[in-house]
């Protein structure tokens, strides 16, 4: 590997670590304020006990994340300095805003973690709320950046020099909102469902836990919510791609030859040298109807554009197919508790359906680093698609590998510990096993 | 005519630079108190660093993130020269950053048994005081001079400016500030336990001797190592600002022995703040010198206008926000059992 493979793996591997945390400190929040109303309406004390450690949970991993971010943000300079001097003055702008809506989050998230008996109960509630908007605007912005990397606009080149620059126009690019729809909801599709996988888990085992069954209840109504919707945004973000980055698309979807009622090819082995895919399952049409809503549209192949600006289309195409094929299994366990919920007027806790959500637990996460493999490994060889490659924007410092290895090393440590550690918190800290962490004490 | 942008942003990110040495800073310098926790009182100690900075542990931190963003959005070929020039010092403050957060918030979730405990604590206390030393060498390098650009491209390559004496001077600067800062700040954290407030106020009194010979030494090795901010220290004008920090210095060491404990807070303050602001005023116009200038570094004018916008609507909220946050944990603990 080239210093440029390293430079992109460790921020590949950075950005990969860093969504988790990222993710959870938008869907926890949201979670957790709904918990805390419920409280606050029912005052039911198990509602106060599952606001309390679902916090407890959150704290640590919301610091994961604050760190990891932090490199991040550092790492676009360290990494990719010549991108920076030349988006720096077209995109920061979201990057500030995001930096304040972090802010926002950390000031709040401080008051409701450390402040239940220092502040009035409603005042604790809207703290919660507050980091629970600050965190998803966060994340608004920063997508904001990342499609401009994919649809950059607001800025017009003359003779190679940036002119014209209009960062609104820059931050509300044709990819920007489709994007974002798309990030938030999966943000609290994830979040909806590994939460709810975990007590599920619980209630397997006793069912007559009332904290379980709440906190599964909660869990899995966002998840539930969340997962229809995400169906629809995802549609409305791969006819985006279609029309603004047809090669991103193309390989999505392994496309080789531009075609009229072109097949949507499911997995498969795409093979560049040949400009086939070997065993995948082949629906006439379907990508046509997908693309432009339409069977016997034309759907632009990798074949109309030149070999060295497509991406890995092996990769890209297997990771769009695994976050699709997970987002449907998503749909269906939804489409399930509702049909269940409807039924029985309760909470469904079918020993089936309890046993498919635990093993959804991890899946809406999986679907999430797929999805962000198809965006960022489907622009390559740009990193501002069609002005900048990435070869171009990398650092010249040498020996990038060491850097690469040590982050790496860092990380898969980092993970290692939270998984101890999470694991024994949510077993050891059983309701009835300890006293929930006191406020009134 | 609207005013220059230009000072007003490099204003925004001294000020940002100055609040996170005072809260950041102040972190930074409990992590090294906490590696250094001894005698009868050594777990107590520890448990008052904890209180003192979780709360406001995730605040502290984001104005080191708003440098950055202000810096790659108004001055873009700026950050883009100094992640490429101090790409090896900036990398290690990360991994810093990176095992002092985990480690602090490891700690708090772990068992609470005292080996596991001390176990994060040495990594917390590590990394606590060697991420300030390489941010102070970074910032040394960038009013060194050595650092050159031509045509906005670095030519001095991966190790100018940084491994010399001024730049690590700085560094050690840094540590010892923080170190003080950390220990003034507790001496007020532990009001009402006596004993406890004693080990801090030693440790403060010590701290804040240090200080004194390792600026002396710093603003000595400026001479050679960094001419530009040595001449602009020692003109006629800095004279009022020199005094002024090496008053508030001596002022808080006062305050200290006598144990007027909010007193000396406020004057450690003034003191850190007089420190970073020399070096700001200095170094200004340039942002690396001798070579890059904030007004040549400057990024498009709209975005430098709509960035100022967003800077003072951002203010608007997070200025209230972090008042309410410092009233409700750093102000008179209200009834215990007031909330529901």
């Amino acid at each position: 590997m080239d210093d440029l493979a390293f430079a992109r793996a460790q921020m590949g591997l950075s950005l990969a670590f860093h969504i988790v945390f990222a993710v959870i400190g938008i869907g926890m929040p949201l979670l957790m304020v709904i918990s805390e109303a419920l409280w606050l309406r029912t005052r039911a004390p198990v509602y106060l006990e599952l606001t309390q450690r679902w916090a407890r949970g959150t704290a640590i991993l919301f610091a994961v994340g604050a760190v990891s971010g932090t490199v991040l943000s550092f790492e676009l300079g360290l990494l990719w300095p010549r991108f920076m001097e030349y988006a720096g003055g077209i995109i920061g702008l979201p990057f500030s805003l995001e930096g304040f809506a972090f802010f926002t989050e950390a000031i709040f998230l401080g008051i409701h973690l450390y402040g239940w008996a220092r502040v009035p109960a409603l005042a604790h509630w809207v703290a919660g709320l507050v980091v629970a908007v600050s965190g998803t605007a966060s994340a608004v912005f920063v997508v904001c950046a990342n499609a401009w990397m994919n649809a950059p606009t607001g800025f017009r080149l003359v003779d190679g020099r940036v002119t014209d620059v209009d960062p609104i126009a820059a931050m509300l690019n044709p990819a920007a909102l489709p994007q974002v729809v798309h990030m938030v909801l999966a943000a609290y599709l994830a979040t909806g469902f590994a939460v709810a996988g975990v007590h599920a888990w619980f209630l397997l085992r006793d069912r007559t836990s009332v904290f379980h069954r709440r906190a599964f209840g909660i869990a899995l109504a966002v998840g539930a919510v969340a997962a229809p919707l995400q169906a629809l945004s995802g549609d409305l973000l791969a006819r985006m791609v279609a029309a603004r980055q047809p090669v991103k698309f193309a390989a999505m979807e392994a496309l080789y030859r531009t075609q009229a009622g072109a097949p949507l090819t499911l997995g498969g082995l795409p093979d560049d040298a040949t400009m086939t895919v070997r065993w995948g399952l082949e629906i006439p049409g379907a990508l046509s109807l997908l693309a432009a809503h339409d069977p016997t549209a034309v759907v632009r192949g990798l074949e109309e554009f030149p070999r060295d600006e497509w991406p890995d289309v092996l990769a890209v195409h297997l990771a769009f197919d695994l976050m699709v094929g997970l987002g449907f299994i998503l749909l269906a366990l939804a489409a399930w508790a509702g049909w269940l919920a409807l039924r029985r007027r309760a909470v469904p806790d079918t020993r089936g359906f309890l046993r498919a959500m635990v093993a959804a637990t991890p899946l809406g996460f999986v679907a999430i680093e797929a999805g962000w493999v198809v965006t960022e490994m489907g622009r390559q060889p740009w990193i501002i698609y069609g002005v900048m490659r990435t070869a171009d924007a990398v650092t010249p410092m040498p020996g990038l590998a060491v850097p690469f290895a040590v982050f790496t090393a860092v990380y898969l440590l980092l993970t290692a510990i939270l998984v101890v550690l999470l694991r024994r918190g949510f077993l050891e800290t059983a309701p009835g096993r300890r006293p929930a962490p006191a406020h009134d004490a | 005519m609207t005013p220059d942008p230009v000072p007003l942003l490099a204003l925004v990110i001294l000020v940002a630079l100055v609040l996170y040495a005072l809260s950041g800073g102040a972190d930074f310098g409990g992590g090294m108190w906490d590696l250094v926790a001894t005698g009868p009182r050594a777990r107590r100690q520890r448990e008052a660093i904890e209180e003192a900075i979780a709360p406001i542990w995730e605040a502290n931190h984001v104005w080191l993130i708003l440098v950055v963003v202000v810096l790659f959005t108004a001055f873009p070929p700026a950050f883009a020269a100094t992640m490429t020039a101090l790409h090896v010092p900036l990398t290690l403050v990360l991994l810093g950053i990176v095992a002092r957060g985990a480690a602090f918030a490891f700690r708090k979730y772990d068992v609470p048994d005292d080996r596991v405990h001390r176990r994060w604590s040495t990594i917390f206390g590590v990394a606590s005081l060697l991420t300030p030393f390489f941010l102070g060498a970074s910032l040394g390098a960038l009013a060194s001079g050595e650092i050159r650009l031509a045509g906005g491209v670095v030519t001095t390559g991966f190790l100018a400016g940084w491994p010399r004496p001024f730049a690590l001077g700085c560094g050690l600067f840094a540590q010892a500030l923080f170190a003080f800062l950390a220990a003034v700040y507790l001496t007020v954290d532990t009001q009402g336990e006596p004993d406890l407030q004693e080990d801090f106020r030693r440790r403060a009194l010590g701290a804040g001797l240090g200080v004194a010979p390792v600026a002396v030494g710093v603003l000595l090795l400026a001479r050679t190592g960094a001419p530009v901010v040595f001449a602009a220290l020692t003109s006629r004008r800095a004279v009022p600002l020199l005094v002024a920090t090496a008053l508030a210095a001596a002022g808080a060491l006062a305050a200290l022995w006598r144990r007027r404990f909010r007193l000396a807070r406020a004057l450690a303050v003034v003191e850190v703040t007089g420190v970073l602001v020399g070096w700001g005023l200095a170094q200004y116009p340039y942002a690396i010198i001798p070579d890059l200038t904030f007004h040549a570094a400057r990024g498009p004018a709209v975005t430098l206008r709509l960035l100022t916008w967003a800077l003072a609507l951002g203010a608007l909220v997070l200025v209230p926000s972090f008042a309410y946050l410092l009233r409700v944990f750093k102000g008179a603990r209200p009834p215990r059992g007031a909330a529901p």
